[in-house]
């Protein structure tokens, strides 16, 4: 594993090096992202990518990329996850902690800083290689100017990965800013399914991460995306992910967000081949003052391709919501079938929902809609469960997990939905008085 | 006072007006008593506040205006860039021969003239509709109406009298519901204002009649940046007409309107547009209504033609269990892009408000669905339902929808819902088979798509509308 460099300066006022060992291509991109980053203007009122996000707090400037981590043998051992695991490999502060696989044979599951040295071609044909869309070509400049680390998946042609391969991506440490990058490819009717864990190490540092994923579905594969978000309430973070799904491959993108203070999530999909189908889900349960901001992009780029986005949000206390989501077809992009559901639901008056489900037709034989709703519990349902001996706090939150149900069960995997679900009660147990 | 008046074009601002010359040659010589010149500067203003002989709190609205249209920004953010293309130093900002506007029969285009032949329109209306100076016999049927109508309380002028004689109720709303600053095409408006109505329907009177059938031989028809601003007192119904069916052949590119509806507790106002632009107008206008306490402010507008127009009638429901309502349909051809849609602001407990919007785009034409509703904290039950489908024709039609959702609090209930399709081709084969034509099973498809909001539609505009829809779909597909 190459040395991790130390980069005490503040994240903002010089550019990161490159580690000596990386190939020198990506140390030249890296250098060009740092100048693309210092060129690229921040985001200011007005930019429709941006609209009702809160511009405040994106000030990172007391941040700094450290990589000490105190208490590495706790947090390994705090790395909790599903039973049986293809591979597990944890994270501290952009450092390799622990790593386990037991991957067929053919399978390249490294941490990407080895996978730049050992299989450097493979990484540069894929990484990064498509421009953000959505609103943070900036803090994904910064991103790959800061990356030191991260998962890179390969799966060959017709290899199927039975279990799970999990990353843990734990942030330690007042004011420090992570980069986790997950770089997923699966070849023709391979199969995998690759979990991240976003967690704080104690509830009282305040940190950031930009989190960026590529992920490359190839013809007729089967490529499951899971992130999991569970910082402490005090941290910040912009989650880019990119999926890119080829002819006849199915790819399944979930995002849960119960932590951060701040969460940024930017989902593109681009259907890429005939067949190809896409499944952009994600649960919120955002509480206090949290802030989710939603962005999303299904992208129909060939005819004959499905995708379906559901999104719902539970918002307690005086927490705030954004989606925004866009269908686009191409022209040409005939019998495409496109879907897109935002469902918000209040569990409290002082919370706030914004919702932005957007089309972009460019094609006439096109079967899409997209729906938004926003309600509260209705209080014959709170009186059902209350006359069946519930009480109202437990009641509220039976409801809302049976809302987020319905999303999770879409995994089609008994044990990842447990496991989500598990995240799921942490947070309502967390919220006080359940948000009645 | 002496102004540049000359009418005279030269080559660069002929080329400059000149959007779509395939569509008939707008321009031609006019001899007009009033005209400000080209351009808009403090002068412009300061001519058209003399001809108009108004007083000096008006002027200085003008003046207010204008300083805000030149600070303003485009809506750059998400507006088309054809906005661009607008030239504002070339337009004519008044013009007016005291009365009418003289063109003759030979000006008219020839497209225009068969929609006329085909909507069934008589000739004394197609005189009217073309701009032509016509001669009307109705004069009599005219007083007599304006006399029922008087005798009720009502006051009906246009907005210019409306200033002058009525000030008392005019002012106070005036620039009320759309202030200057709304935008930049709001604060245009306001600086150059002329024509357009204003209308007070004084507390319990509740007209059976719409009110357009007088405006249709009230004269001052024709405004390129007409301003109405009507008042419905408390429990007060009224139903308002604007444009017609026919096709609006305008001789200027920007058409820049300013509405201001207010219904005072319990009233009741209904507006209904049927606009069918001709293919070089951008139309740009902002139009708005003030819904108090149990009132209902009920928009229902049809946009067809035009090169551009950007209109989101909206309703601010001010008072409790006040209701608002946009029921639109937008048909864009090619080289036409609609950028239609409703802003619902809720602004008391309990009220409620509908959207229904169909698009149909045409050939390489582009609609687009442009929404906004916002249920603001510490309200209480509050409700809004939006609907938009849109249709796509040809394969390379184009249809947008973005639609803005802000809620705040738990006591509420929003739905948004949104389609796309196109006609079935085993609806069109099984049409074919009974022996339409690909054209008449595809007329009766997009007249199925829009039927339960056509029905919205007062009965006469309704036949038209859908005689309208017949003749913008011929020659459409394949």
């Amino acid at each position: 594993m190459p040395a991790v460099l130390e980069h005490p300066a503040t994240l903002l006022e010089s550019a990161p090096e490159t580690p000596a060992a990386f190939p020198a291509w990506f140390a030249e991109r890296q250098r060009a992202a740092w100048q693309r980053f210092l060129e690229t203007p921040a985001p200011k009122r007005g930019d429709e990518t941006w609209r009702f996000s809160s511009y405040k707090q994106m000030d990172f400037a007391g941040f700094s990329a450290r990589s000490l981590v105190s208490s590495a043998s706790q947090l390994v051992a705090r790395s909790i996850s599903l039973e049986e695991v293809a591979a597990k490999f944890v994270f501290a502060n952009d450092q390799l902690i622990h790593s386990d696989a037991k991957l067929p044979e053919g399978v390249i599951c490294l941490p990407l800083a080895e996978a730049l040295v050992s299989h450097g071609d493979l990484v540069k044909e894929y990484f990064m290689k498509r421009d953000t869309r959505l609103g943070s070509a900036k803090w994904t400049a910064l991103h790959e100017a800061n990356l030191r680390n991260g998962l890179f998946v390969f799966v060959p042609a017709n290899v199927e990965v039975a279990g799970t391969i999990e990353v843990f991506h734990w942030l330690e440490g007042q004011d420090t800013a992570i980069f986790p990058h997950t770089l997923v490819i699966t070849g023709a009717n391979a199969k995998v399914r690759v979990v991240d864990y976003f967690q704080s190490a104690n509830d009282s540092d305040a940190g950031l991460a930009i989190a960026v994923n590529d992920l490359n579905a190839g013809p007729g594969s089967k490529l499951d995306y899971i992130a999991i978000q569970a910082f402490n309430e005090k941290t910040k973070v912009i989650q880019v992910n990119e999926t890119g799904v080829a002819k006849d491959a199915t790819a399944i993108g979930f995002i849960l967000n119960t932590g951060a203070v701040w969460a940024r999530n930017e989902s593109l999909s681009r259907l890429e081949g005939e067949g190809s189908r896409s499944d952009m889900l994600s649960v919120s349960i955002p509480a206090r003052e949290q802030e989710y901001d939603q962005r999303t992009f299904q992208h129909h780029v060939s005819p004959g391709a499905y995708s379906d986005l559901l999104y719902k949000n539970s918002l307690y206390d005086e927490s705030r919501t954004i989606f925004s989501g866009l269908i686009f077809v191409d022209e040409g992009a005939h019998r495409t079938d496109a879907y897109q559901t935002c469902r918000n639901l209040f569990m409290s008056d002082e919370a706030e929902a914004n919702s932005m489900p957007g089309l972009e037709i460019n094609a006439d034989d096109v079967k899409c809609s997209h729906g938004s709703t926003s309600s509260q519990i209705s209080e014959d349902e709170i009186f059902y469960l209350r006359a069946r001996g519930v009480d109202p706090v437990r009641a509220r939150q039976l409801i809302a997990r049976g809302f987020s149900v319905e999303v999770i069960e879409r995994l089609g995997d008994e044990k990842v939905e447990e496991m989500v679900l598990r995240f799921l009660d942490d947070k309502f147990a967390h919220i006080a008085g359940g948000g009645a | 006072m002496s102004y540049d008046a000359s009418s005279t074009i030269d080559a660069e601002t002929q080329e400059a007006i000149d959007i779509d010359r395939t569509k008939g040659d707008f321009s031609f010589p006019e001899r007009h008593k009033f005209d400000a010149g080209r351009g808009l500067t403090e002068r412009t203003i300061d001519y058209i506040s003399d001809v108009k002989g108004e007083p000096q709190w008006i002027r200085d609205f003008r003046h207010k205006a204008l300083k805000v249209f030149r600070e303003k920004p485009m809506p750059t953010n998400w507006a088309t860039k054809d906005l661009d293309n607008i030239d504002f130093d070339i337009i004519r900002y008044y013009l007016s021969d005291g009365e009418k506007p003289k063109r003759s029969w030979e000006d008219v285009p020839e497209d225009v003239l068969r929609t006329f032949e085909r909507l069934g329109i008589p000739e004394q209306e197609r005189a009217f509709l073309a701009g032509v100076e016509a001669q009307y016999d109705s004069e009599a049927a005219y007083s007599n109406m304006k006399e029922e109508l008087t005798k009720q309380g009502v006051i009906f002028v246009n907005s210019t009298e409306g200033l002058k004689n009525h000030e008392e109720i005019f002012r106070p709303w005036f620039g009320k519901v759309i202030p200057t600053g709304d935008n930049k095409f709001s604060a245009l408006n306001s600086a150059v204002f002329s024509g357009g109505s204003f209308i007070y329907i004084p507390k319990g009177v509740k007209l059976k009649q719409p009110l357009q059938a007088y405006f249709r031989i009230n004269s001052e028809n024709f405004g390129q940046f007409e301003r109405t601003l009507i008042i419905a007192d408390e429990g007060a119904e009224v139903m308002y007409m604007e444009g017609c069916t026919a096709p609006k052949f305008e001789t200027s590119t920007l058409h820049s309107a300013v509405v201001e509806l207010v219904a005072l507790k319990g009233a009741k106002i209904q507006y209904v547009t049927v606009q069918n632009w001709s293919s070089n107008v951008f139309n740009l206008v902002t139009k708005r209504g003030l819904a108090m306490e149990d009132a209902e402010v009920r928009w229902i507008d049809c946009n067809i033609g035009s090169r551009l127009t950007m209109k989101y009638p909206g309703v601010i429901m001010k008072g409790e269990r006040a209701r608002g309502e946009v029921i639109s349909i937008a048909l864009a051809n090619s080289g036409q892009h609609q950028d239609t849609g409703a802003k619902m602001i809720h602004a008391a407990n309990n009220t409620t408000s509908n959207v229904v919007s169909k698009s149909i785009s045409v050939g390489e034409g582009r609609a687009t669905y442009r929404g906004q509703v916002h249920i603001p904290k510490h309200l209480k039950g509050c409700k809004n339902n939006t609907e938009c489908d849109a249709l796509l024709i040809n394969t390379r039609s184009r249809t947008d929808t973005y639609p803005a959702i802000t809620v705040k609090g738990n006591q509420h209930a929003t739905q948004h819902e949104a389609s796309v399709s196109q006609v079935s081709e085993d609806m069109l084969f099984y049409m074919q088979q009974r022996g339409l034509s690909e054209g008449a099973a595809m007329s009766l498809a997009v007249n199925g798509f829009i039927n339960d909001l056509v029905r919205e539609f007062p009965m006469e505009y309704s036949v038209e509308l859908k005689r309208l829809i017949d003749l913008e779909m011929e020659g459409s597909v394949g």
